[in-house]
This record gives structure tokens, sequence and C-alpha cells, in this order.
């Protein structure tokens, strides 16, 4: 672990200027991934700017929707009585992920950001080009199952772990930010994660120093909602893929660079195609290897049950 | 010469007049340890402050290492020393023993050049603290001249030979026997690399005392690992005072030390000042011994009325190059079933890859993996029932060698358990049980271990306070030795047990066995109970030839134990009164226990069946285990409690073998995936449904003087076939490479059309 200087950031534009101005400045939040990769020298930021005690922690109403500050925890979100209520989605993405303890600590803003899980990402001993632009992907001919079918380049096939954006993703969330420069930005979360592409170190739309301050929902979409995730343990562990459905949006987890709006299952569906059918004309362009061909059947699976416990709810 | 006969005799452990042995009576050592104050090796406070070492794996699976650059590392802040092959302090050559009688030998850290697995320790980085020794160990530069890895397990099997100095177990004629039954079964089972992944990574801290080396690790053999320690160093034995008090969990993989113990011996000796050295969770996986992954052939040929007429398991297997180990998968079943036509045996192939070695159960662990589900798919076959089919091919005697069982409650074990479980509820069709999204199956499985008894000696004294020390050189990997310890003498002398202090862990403590293998609590449980008794003849004597008792001129014999008193009928006087008076010094006695000759006239093993309930999603392929029964005879119960907790952790251990646990290994590097314990999956608490483990009464008066059997692996063996079984029976799928992952059910259920 590399010698690092540390601030604790009491005054949100203040944290962004350092952070633009300070080289190898990062922004420290739960610190549950962070923290971690800066053990094993995978991340060695030179400075870490504390946000986690910005006062961004509230989830309020807004406009019919809700806005969930970034440093409210996964814990805390998922606990909200409106939450529960209205994005029933949102709830069973992020208590399905990581584990009670680290829930507790993680942040909304931080789980967004959290780093693939691919285990040639960990071991520091195998090129990767997530780590080291340029040295090669030592996942690409493999032994991991954990690898993406959807939009993945031969520069990395990794995927991102998050559940909570997956189900942000089907809800049609938006991200909002400041920048360095103070402004105050705002997107839809679809928008935020890039694809691998020939530069699978850089994951995001953020420019350097921006901080993500909110999620904002918008009125819970009509229609039923539902997380499926499938995984080799009942709980820790990541998703093989999963599904989050709100209302007619679909998203996928846990087979991109990325969450991953299903727009053409979407589409499929709306059009009358049979559960089976749109996730089938979704899949039509995965590439797929011997250890990750499974995901395809799954995730077909997975939706068409998904759908049907929607209808079964609703009828 | 002692004999089996003698145990026969009542002595205050089979009596326990006071009720102790048995009850299930909190942890010794609890308080300390849940208060996070239970000094592990690492956290116990040296005489001044110390360094840290930090080492660095190799990045090559098979090679030599052609060129060290640590001048970065060297300059880095707080190094005070970096050391690769190049530089290391001179150790004699591996395996050395000068003291001809020595349990270990040398085991020399960075020896040279050569790189034999993926994560060999090949440099020591030490520093002033552990995050100036972290960092700088990843500014050591090695440039490595790189061989292809063989590491191939199943590319290798062909090649596999006999183990040195084994060869197969063949009883009647195999081939012929099994040509000529109605019904047979030729399956093939694989199971992977599993890591121990103990709670508390291996770890040491050393200092020197002028030519005496203080050294605290966490072993599961104090022996070895002093007499290792000292033949590496180069000095007497006696010069070696090795310690492990409290030790997070063994399973086999702390059953030898590793270069943490010998380089933070050598680093203290080179810096003049304690050093610590322990393994990252990540060098764990790599840096000491795994279970090695197996192939098992398994035939069974029956009568149709199920009986077994020809019965083989193969077992290939692999190990380290310059290792022997062989996971021992076929032999447990040489006394599990009767047959008269029988060939068990091991291949053995070595790879370049990390050595191979006992966990938990090693044998049973992962033979019943096969066995136990062949026998489920012949009684489909046969329609029998499983439990009805192993009941009926239960044999009489030792079916390889003939003696008599010493105990075999195997039946009981089946019986009870399937009554206890509600067997009969299970359908013999699968896919039949549906709740919600979840197809439920019942599944079972017999279990079986060995038992042992190996040679102990312990120490018991009093004090002028009437407390009760128990020394002896065993260790607690977690199992509750310090527990049962402090129970034995409590019982044997009649006292409560708040006076009874326990102190182990210790090389200059009188020498025992150590935790493996479920020999534990046996072997050294025997020596202090002989400890006690010659303690009570001292005390008795004492009491009887001073003048000032009023046991004085009693009958040695007649003085009874008990609530801290001394008797002889009414005659009476607390031990304290007694001890204080008539030896103020305390008094101390020695006792050791050894295997009689004629213990091996009886077929000795531990026994129980488990039972599962499983669902299985049949969109996902996903696994839940929803409850489980374990039902066990293994002799006297010494605490219910600690007993009960070695049984379920064993059936936790099946369910992560069966459904979750492996490393694949990556043939390109020769390495493991799953390096960390996010990515190393054993079962988290909400993968335990509910839990049970029931032991059946049992007093083995052949197993050794008090009447008790090992649990700390019996638990293991057999759980995760039931679990498989379940699966089947859910689904109707069988999958017979573990761990029983989603994607190769999924696979299962599609090619079945579900
Ligand atoms: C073993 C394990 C298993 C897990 N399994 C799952 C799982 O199954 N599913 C799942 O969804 N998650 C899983 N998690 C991830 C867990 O949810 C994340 O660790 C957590 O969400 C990260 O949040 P944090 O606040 O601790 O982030 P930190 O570690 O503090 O930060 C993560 C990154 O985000 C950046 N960052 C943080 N906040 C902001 C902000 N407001 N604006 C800009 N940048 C920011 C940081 O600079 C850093 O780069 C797992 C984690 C672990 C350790
Ligand atoms: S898949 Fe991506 S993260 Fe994994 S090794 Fe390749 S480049 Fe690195």
């Amino acid at each position: 672990m590399r010698p690092f200087t540390y601030e604790r950031a009491t005054d949100l534009g203040q944290a962004v200027r350092e952070a633009s101005q300070t080289p190898g400045a990062r922004f420290l939040a739960g610190g549950t991934n962070l923290l971690d990769l800066m053990k094993l020298e995978i991340e060695r930021p030179q400075h870490l700017i504390d946000v986690s005690r910005l006062p961004l922690a509230g989830v309020e109403d807004a406009d019919g929707g809700l806005r969930i500050g970034a440093m409210a925890t996964n814990s805390q979100v998922a606990g909200d009585r409106r939450v529960r209520e209205h994005y029933p989605v949102l709830t069973q993405a992020i208590v399905s992920g990581a584990s009670g303890q680290l829930r507790n600590k993680a942040t909304t803003g931080g789980n967004l950001l959290q780093r693939t899980r691919c285990p040639y990402f960990y071991d520091t001993t195998k090129p990767c080009n997530k780590r080291t632009p340029g040295a090669g992907c030592a996942a690409l001919e493999g032994v991991s199952r954990e690898t993406a079918i959807l939009g993945a380049s031969t520069a990395c096939i990794a995927v991102h772990p998050s559940d909570m954006a997956v189900a942000l993703v089907a809800l049609g969330a938006d991200v909002e930010t400041q920048t360095p420069a103070g402004d105050t930005r705002r997107f839809p979360l679809m928008e935020l994660h890039r694809l691998p592409g020939e530069t699978p170190h850089i994951e995001t739309h953020l420019i350097p120093g921006e901080l993500i301050t909110a999620v904002v929902l918008p009125p819970p979409p009509p229609g039923g909602q539902i997380y499926r995730k499938a995984r080799d343990r009942a709980s820790y562990a990541t998703a093989h893929a999963s599904i989050a459905i709100a209302g007619g949006q679909v998203a996928l987890g846990g087979l991109a660079h990325k969450p991953w709006r299903a727009v053409t299952a979407e589409a499929a569906l709306a059009a009358g195609a049979s559960p089976t059918e749109a996730m089938t004309a979704e899949l039509a362009d995965a590439s797929v290897g011997e250890l990750n061909a499974f995901k395809v059947p799954l995730t077909t699976r997975l939706f068409a049950a998904a759908v049907q416990e929607i209808s079964g709810e609703a009828a | 010469m002692s004999s089996v006969h003698d145990w026969a005799a009542p002595n205050p452990v089979t009596t326990n007049r006071s009720g102790l042995i048995g009850k299930g009576v909190d942890r010794y050592e609890g308080p300390l340890k849940v208060t996070g104050t239970a000094p592990y090796a690492y956290e116990v406070r040296p005489p001044s402050p110390p360094a840290y070492g930090v080492m660095v794996g190799s990045a090559i699976a098979t090679g030599r290492i052609a060129a060290v650059d640590t001048a970065e590392a060297q300059a880095a802040p707080g190094v005070l020393a970096v050391w690769t092959h190049l530089n290391v302090p001179p150790q004699p050559p591996r395996g050395t023993k000068a003291h001809p009688r020595s349990t270990a030998g040398s085991r020399p850290a960075l020896e040279s050049d050569r790189v034999t697995h993926w994560g060999q320790p090949v440099a020591l980085v030490v520093a002033d603290t552990w995050e100036n020794a972290i960092a700088a160990s990843a500014l050591v530069r090695l440039s490595y001249e790189a061989g292809t890895p063989d590491v191939d397990f199943s590319a290798r099997l062909p090649d596999a030979g006999q183990p040195p100095g084994e060869q197969d177990v063949e009883i009647g004629d195999f081939d012929a026997g099994f040509a000529t039954s109605p019904v047979t079964l030729d399956e093939t089972w694989s199971t992977p690399i599993q890591n121990h992944c103990q709670m508390e990574p291996c770890a040491s801290l050393a200092w020197w005392e002028g030519d005496k080396c203080i050294a605290h690790t966490s072993v599961q053999m104090v022996k070895p690992a002093q007499h290792g320690l000292a033949e590496t160093l180069g000095i007497d034995r006696d010069a070696v005072h090795l310690l492990t008090r409290y030790i997070g969990g063994g399973f086999g993989g702390k059953g030898q030390t590793y270069d943490d113990l010998t380089l933070a011996a050598l680093a203290a000796r080179a810096l003049g000042r304690p050093v610590k050295v322990a393994f990252s969770r990540q060098q764990m996986m790599h840096g000491t011994i795994h279970r090695p992954a197996t192939v098992q052939r398994v035939r069974l040929g029956a009568e149709k009325d199920g009986r077994l007429n020809a019965f083989s398991i193969m077992t290939w297997t692999h190990c380290h190059q310059d290792g022997t180990f062989t996971e021992h998968a076929s032999n447990f079943a040489r006394a599990l079933y009767a047959a008269p036509n029988r060939l068990t045996g091991h291949r053995l192939v070595k790879l370049d890859l990390p050595g191979a070695g006992p966990m938990r159960a090693p044998g049973e662990a992962s033979g019943t993996l096969s066995l136990e589900c062949a026998m489920d798919e012949l009684a489909e076959q046969l329609g029998l029932d499983p439990v009805e089919l192993r009941i009926r091919n239960e044999p009489a005697v030792d079916p390889e060698n003939g003696r008599p069982f010493s105990q075999r409650q195997l039946v009981r074990c089946l019986r009870e358990g399937a009554q206890m479980f509600g067997w009969d509820r299970r359908l013999p069709t699968p896919g039949q049980v549906r709740d919600g999204r979840w197809l439920v199956g019942l599944g079972m499985a017999a279990a079986i271990r060995g038992n042992f008894l190996l040679p102990a000696k312990c120490s018991f004294s009093v004090d002028a306070e009437g407390v009760i020390t128990v020394r002896q050189g065993m260790t607690d990997i977690g199992t509750g030795t310090y527990t049962v310890l402090a129970q034995i003498a409590a019982e044997t002398l009649g006292v409560p047990l708040g006076v009874v202090k326990v102190e182990i862990g210790d090389s200059e403590l009188p020498p025992a066995p150590g935790s493996g293998g479920q020999f534990g609590a046996a072997s050294a449980g025997s020596a202090a109970l002989a400890a006690g008794m010659n303690l009570r003849r001292a005390i008795a004597e004492l009491a009887t030839g001073d003048p000032n008792s009023p046991l004085y001129g009693g009958d040695p014999e007649r003085v009874t134990f008990q609530d801290g008193v001394v008797a002889i009928e009414n005659r009476s006087e607390t031990l304290a009164a007694l001890v204080r008076r008539a030896a103020p010094d305390g008094l101390t006695a020695e006792g050791d226990s050894r295997p009689p000759p004629d213990m091996r006239e009886w077929s000795t093993q531990t026994y129980g069946s488990h039972f599962c309930e499983v669902g299985v999603d049949p969109v996902t392929g996903e696994v839940r285990v929803r409850r489980m029964l374990g039902v066990f005879a293994a002799g006297r119960i010494l605490n219910e409690k600690t007993a009960r907790s070695q049984l379920t952790g064993g059936m936790i251990w099946g369910v992560g073998s069966a459904l979750t646990e492996g490393n694949a290994v990556d043939p390109r590097h020769g390495s493991l995936i799953g390096q960390d314990l996010a990515q190393y999956l054993v079962p988290v608490q909400a993968d335990i449904g509910d839990l049970e483990a029931i032991m059946l009464d049992e007093v083995d008066d052949k197993a050794n003087p008090m009447g008790i059997k090992g649990v700390g692996e019996l638990g293991n063996s057999g759980a995760g076939a039931a679990v498989a079984n379940a699966i089947y029976n859910a689904c109707g799928v069988r999958v017979r490479d573990y761990p029983i992952t989603p994607d190769k059910l999924l696979a299962g259920l599609i090619a079945k059309g579900m």
C-alpha cells in the first residue's frame, strides 16, 4: 500500500475543485471498494478526499419521484419506506448485493462507480488493460465464467458488478453531478457507464473531479417491478445474470461492462412477442465463449420467469 | 504391556459422577475470543517493538529466477532488510535432520533460484511498519526464466502412476464379479482443488533471547514445528521455544509450518529484534497446501436384491513436483460396505501446482462425493430405497481384513436419521415436489471416518489454592481442546471447572500429537486422564500419609474426590486445605498414553448418516439447502456443544464442496482462480438452512480408556453427497463434476427439456 494524503471534505465546491486540481486525487465514500483495491495496489491514489460526510445523504421527494443523495447508504435506501413501496425493484436489487455489513457502509455513488470483480483485474501478476492500458487482457483466454456477453471488446470482457445500478437503469433514473467548474449536470444514469472499447480503463463519462451528488428517480412507472439475480450462493456473490423490470422497462446485469438497458427486448415485448422471443432477440448478438455461454439461456429463462412472476402478481 | 481390555475398568471419565463429561459447557477460551483479546500468534506482544516482514510470491509456476533487483525496495522508507535466495542467511538443505529423532527436517526458505509453483515465496521485505514493508514488497523486481507450466490435470491423467510404495487392493476377483452382476453402474466423478480458507492466515512472530529462539506461530502440531524450525535454523531443538496458543482454524492446512515461521526466526536473528511475518489472504491460496483435485471412477455390481457383488473405487489425483502426498479418496470405502469382489486404489501425477496436502477428512471428503452418489444411482436402478440399499450391504465384520468392529452403529444412524428427518415423505421419482418456484428434493448419504489413538503425554498439577493446572503440548484449533481437557481434569479430580487452568500450545510442555485426523481429543484426553489418575493417587497418598489429615491412616485406594473435597467416607477435608498444609509447593503428576498393541484386532471407525432437503430453481439451476440432518455415532461425547459445532461445521463444509467451493486452474499461468474470499466461495449464513446434528449414545471401549472417538472430520464425510443426491431427487439431473454450480445444473436441466 502506497503512502497517500487524506482530507475530509466539508464543502462540496471545494471538494470538486481539489479533486480536479490535485494530481492523483480520488473521492472516498464508504471505502468498501476503493480501500480494498488500494491494499492490493490496483488503485494507487496519492490523495483521498473523503466525501462521506458531505450533506448528501438524504432521500427526498422530488417531482413525484425521489432524489437519493449520493452518500445515502445502500441499507438506508433499501429500507426507505417510499423506496420499498414505490420502487420495490430497487430495494430488491440492493439487498441482493454484497452483504449486510458492506451495505451499511456502501454509498449510492460508490456503488455506481465500484469496479469490476474480474479475477484477473484482482491478480496483479496478470496482464489487464483496465489496470495497465495496453498490457493485454488475461481474461480473454482465461478460465472465468464471470465475463461479458454483450458489448465487450477484445480489450476487455469484464462485467460491471452493481445490482443497484441495474434497477436504477430500469427505473429510468438520472444522475446529478457537480463538475469541477461548479456546474450541476443531470443526465440519464444509462449514459453514465461506457462500454470498454479500446479504453477499458475509462469506465464512465464523468469528467475528472466530477462528483456524483444524487440519483433522481422519476415517478414510479405503471406496472409491476421485479429484480431477479442468479448466482452461486444465496448471498455475498455477484450475478451470473440479473434482470430488473420496472413497468415496460428492462435492464440486465452481469452481462456487460455496464448495466444493460434491454431496448430490443422491451420493443419486442411491447409488440407482442413472448418474453422468451423478446430476450432471444436482445441476446441475438451476444458473443460467448465456452465458459460464459450459459448466460444466454440463463438470462432468457430468468426473464421469462420474471415476466411471469409480475403478471402473476398483477392477475 | 497394556491392553484394550484394561479400558473396561471404570474410571472417573466413564463413571462421570458429577456429570461434567458430555455436558455442553461453554468454551474455556470463549470470552477471550469473543472479546477479541485472545492473542493469536501475530497479536502476541513481543518484549520490544517488532519489525514486519512481508513475503513476495513468484509470478511464475515453473522455471528460475533469472535476475533480482532489490535496489528500489531497499531504498524505500523504513526498510530494514530485503532477502531473496541470493542473500538469505544459509540454512541446511531441505530435509536435513541433524538430530536423528527430529519429527521434521529442515525447511529452508528462499531456498534457491528454482520456482516450483506459482506464488512460492521468493523474497522477503522487512520494515519498521507493516505498511512500509508491504509498499516496499511491491518494489522488489524479479525477472524469471519461465517454463511452461505442467498443470493440466485432466490432460495428464493417462500419465498418473501408482503412488510410491502403494499397491491396488483387490479382494476376490473384481472383474469377474462385475461382469457377472445383473445390475451394474460405472460412472466417473471429479472434484476440484479446494483451499482451507482458515479465518486466521498463517502467521508467525519470533524473537531471540540469547541463543534461544522464541517463536509464536499458528500450527496444528507443536513438536514437528519446533523440530523443523530448529533443523532449519541449524540449532539445538531445545533452543527453540515454539508456542501456538490460539489458532484460528487449521483443517489440515496448518499441519505443517511455512516460510512465515522460518523467515520470522531468521530475520529476528539477523536484525536483533522481534519480527512478524504473515501470509495475506491472497497468498494463502498458493503459498500453503490445498486439497488436490480428484477424478474417481466407481463401479458397482449388484444382485437384484441390492447386495453388492463387486465394488471398486479408483482415484486419480495430483501432488507437487517434489511431493508424494496422495489424496486417498478410495481408502475409506474399504470398511464401508460388504462385497466379495473388491478393488480400490490410487493414481498420482506430479504437477507444477502448489503443494497438495491434507484437508479436513482427507480421503473421505472427496471419496464420499463419488461413492455415496453412486449408491444413490444404484438404488434407483434397483428400485430400492437408498437407505435400505445401504442396510442390505452392511458388513458383519470389516470386509477387507475380517476384524470385528469395535462399535458400528451405522445402521442405527441410517434408521434413526431417516425417521427423524421424515425420509418416508421422499418420492423416489425425481421432480415431483414443488414449493413456489422451487423444485424440492431429499437426499441422503452415509458417513464414515477412521478413528485413531496416538501416543501423548500430559501433566497435572495442584497448587496450594486447590487450582488444577493441565499442561500439554497440545493445540486447540478452534475445536474445543481447552474445554474438554478442563472437563476431563475437573471430573477426574472431582473439582469444579472454575478451578481448572489449561496450558497448551507450547513445545516445553509434555508432548501430544496435536490436532488433525480427528485424533486430538482421544489422544490428548487419554494422556490427560492418565495424568489425572496419577495425581489422584499422589493426592490420596499425601492425605492418608499426613498425620494432620482426617484421612490419615486410611487406604489410599478408598479416597474419593468430589466437589473439591477429598474423603474416605465421613472423614474429609478440602483439596486446597490438604495441599496448602501438606504440600505447600503443590503436587505434579505426569501421565502418558499410547495405543496398546491389541487395539489393532478391531476395526474402529466413526459413522453417521446425512439427510438433506434442497430446493432447485429449475429456471436458473440455483440450489439452496433448506434443511439438513446428520446423525452420528462417534463414541462417548465429551462436550455436547463443541462436538455438535464440529459436526455441523463439517456438514457445512460438505455443502460448500457440493455447491460452491473450488479453485479452477489457469493452465497458462499455473495459478488458481479464486484468490480471496469474494471469489473462493465458501457457504455463508444465508446458504445454510435448518441444520441439526444428533449424536447417538455410544461408548467405544476399544477406542481408548474414555470410550470416546473423534468428531472433527466425520461431519464432512458424506455431507456433500447428500446434497448432490437431493438435487437429483429435486430435478432429475445428476452433475458428477463438483461443485454443482448453476451453469452445470442448467445444462442438465436444458438437456432434459426442462
Ligand atoms: C466482497 C464484496 C462483494 C460485493 N458484492 C456486490 C454485489 O453482489 N452487488 C453489488 O451491487 N455490489 C457488491 N459489492 C460492492 C459494494 O456494494 C461496493 O463495495 C459499494 O457499493 C461501494 O460503495 P462505497 O461507498 O464503499 O464506495 P468507495 O469504495 O468509497 O468508492 C468506490 C469508487 O467510487 C468513487 N466514488 C465514490 N463516491 C463517489 C461520488 N459520489 N462521486 C464520484 N465518485 C465517487 C470512489 O472514488 C471510488 O473510485 C460487493 C463488495 C464486496 C467487497
Ligand atoms: S476482462 Fe477487463 S478487467 Fe478483466 S483482465 Fe481483461 S482487461 Fe482486465
